[in-house]
Formats: C-alpha cells, sequence, structure tokens
C-alpha cells in the first residue's frame, strides 16, 4: 500500500492515470503524445516510462504484451482498497 | 534543398508493395533493380510528383532490433497526412490492417497508428485548420 501513496504522490503519475482512464491499452508513445498535447507536460520518453515502472510497480496500471507491442491500461483495484480501509462504514 | 525521398525499413520488398500500394492506396513510382535489392519507391496518387516513399530492405544488422524497440514502445518513425483520419481508420481496418492507437484527438491533431506489416509502425495524421 505504501508504493501507492509514493506511486500518488507525484502530478506527473496522476496525469499519466488520468489519460489511462480515458482508455485503455495505450502505447508509450500514446502516453507521452497525450502528456505534451493536452497537458504541456514535456517530460522524456525515459522519464515517462520510468513513471510507468513506479505505477506498474504500484500495481495502479496493467503492462500487456501483445506480440511485439506493449500495453498499459489503469488497474483501479489498488485505489478500491484505499476506499474499502477507510470509507467503508460498517 | 528539396527532401525528394523517405525511407521506410521493410522486411520484405515484395510484401511491402503489395501493402503499400493495394491496401494503403498508394502507387509505384520506381522499381530499379540494384543488386539484390530494388530501388523501390511509391508516391500517393494526389500528389505523383511529390516526395517518394522508398521501401528500403532491412537487412542491416542493427536494423531489426532499432524496428523492434520502437514497435513495443509504439513509436511511428513515419507519418502521413489523411482528410479524415476515423474515415481511413474504418477502411484500414476493414481491410485487416492491426492499429496500435485508434484515432485520438490532441487539440488540433487528431491521430492513429497502424502495423504495415514489414516491421514499423505509421501514424496517420490531420490537423484541423485554425
Amino acid at each position: 500500500m505504501g508504493d501507492v501513496f509514493k506511486a500518488l504522490a507525484d502530478p506527473t503519475r496522476r496525469t499519466i492515470l488520468d489519460e489511462l482512464a480515458d482508455r485503455d491499452d495505450q502505447t508509450l508513445f500514446e502516453i507521452c503524445g497525450r502528456l505534451a498535447m493536452k497537458h504541456q507536460l514535456a517530460s522524456t520518453r525515459q522519464a515517462v516510462s520510468q513513471h510507468l515502472d513506479v505505477l506498474e510497480a504500484a500495481g495502479l496500471i496493467d503492462v500487456r504484451r501483445e506480440g511485439r507491442y506493449k500495453f498499459h491500461s489503469l488497474n483501479r483495484r489498488p485505489l478500491e482498497h484505499i476506499a474499502d480501509r477507510w470509507l467503508e462504514r460498517s | 534543398m528539396r527532401i525528394y525521398v523517405t525511407s521506410v525499413l521493410v522486411d520484405d520488398q515484395a510484401k511491402a508493395l503489395t501493402f503499400y500500394t493495394g491496401t494503403l492506396g498508394f502507387v509505384k513510382k520506381n522499381d530499379i533493380p540494384l543488386g539484390e535489392a530494388s530501388w523501390l519507391t511509391v508516391v500517393s496518387p494526389d500528389d505523383p510528383d511529390g516526395t517518394e516513399l522508398l521501401l528500403e530492405p532491412d537487412g542491416h544488422p542493427a536494423a531489426k532490433p532499432f524496428k523492434a524497440a520502437l514497435v513495443a514502445d509504439g513509436i511511428p518513425l513515419t507519418s502521413f497526412a489523411v482528410d479524415d483520419v476515423d474515415a481511413e481508420y474504418e477502411r484500414l481496418r476493414a481491410l485487416g490492417v492491426r492499429f496500435t492507437q485508434p484515432p485520438t484527438a490532441m487539440g488540433p491533431t487528431t491521430t492513429a497508428v497502424f502495423d504495415d506489416t514489414c516491421g514499423n509502425l505509421i501514424q496517420i495524421v490531420h490537423v484541423a485548420a485554425a
């Protein structure tokens, strides 16, 4: 769970999650394009790739290899665990 | 100085010619035997005297790992302009073309990315008039 909060602490990583919420199965190229074109975030491709590694380690994104392609999707489950922990009332 | 030719590195020239003409709709301009390969170019039927696209063999040992790394990250090295990205997406999908990115609007620019079956990703682009 600690990894989730660390992953969410970075504004660029939150923006990546915002964009992945728009559609599953995005390539690194598409994510970089969305950050640059829609959010004027001029992160290098390498920096975005590192952000994706952090998000994947926290379980917030799923990375799927299909043939020669690699796609990224939002995984909401860790966020649901946060809701369960504090927002569920018995 | 002008740009008269630009290249895509293809794994098979005959297959590439079929895809770039039969599927995409370009027309063959030059096919000049050069050793074991050809100087093989296509042009847009809308601009037959415009920039030629060279379908160049990817035989150099560095080419295949380079191409594979770009494809894994979804990166298209080559872009073509279209009038309607959504219409091209539907047309090409009906022909069995695999897209790694469906039409996506980012500001005035709409793009989509597809696999050319020869080891490359290609972007199609439309920029709306301001």
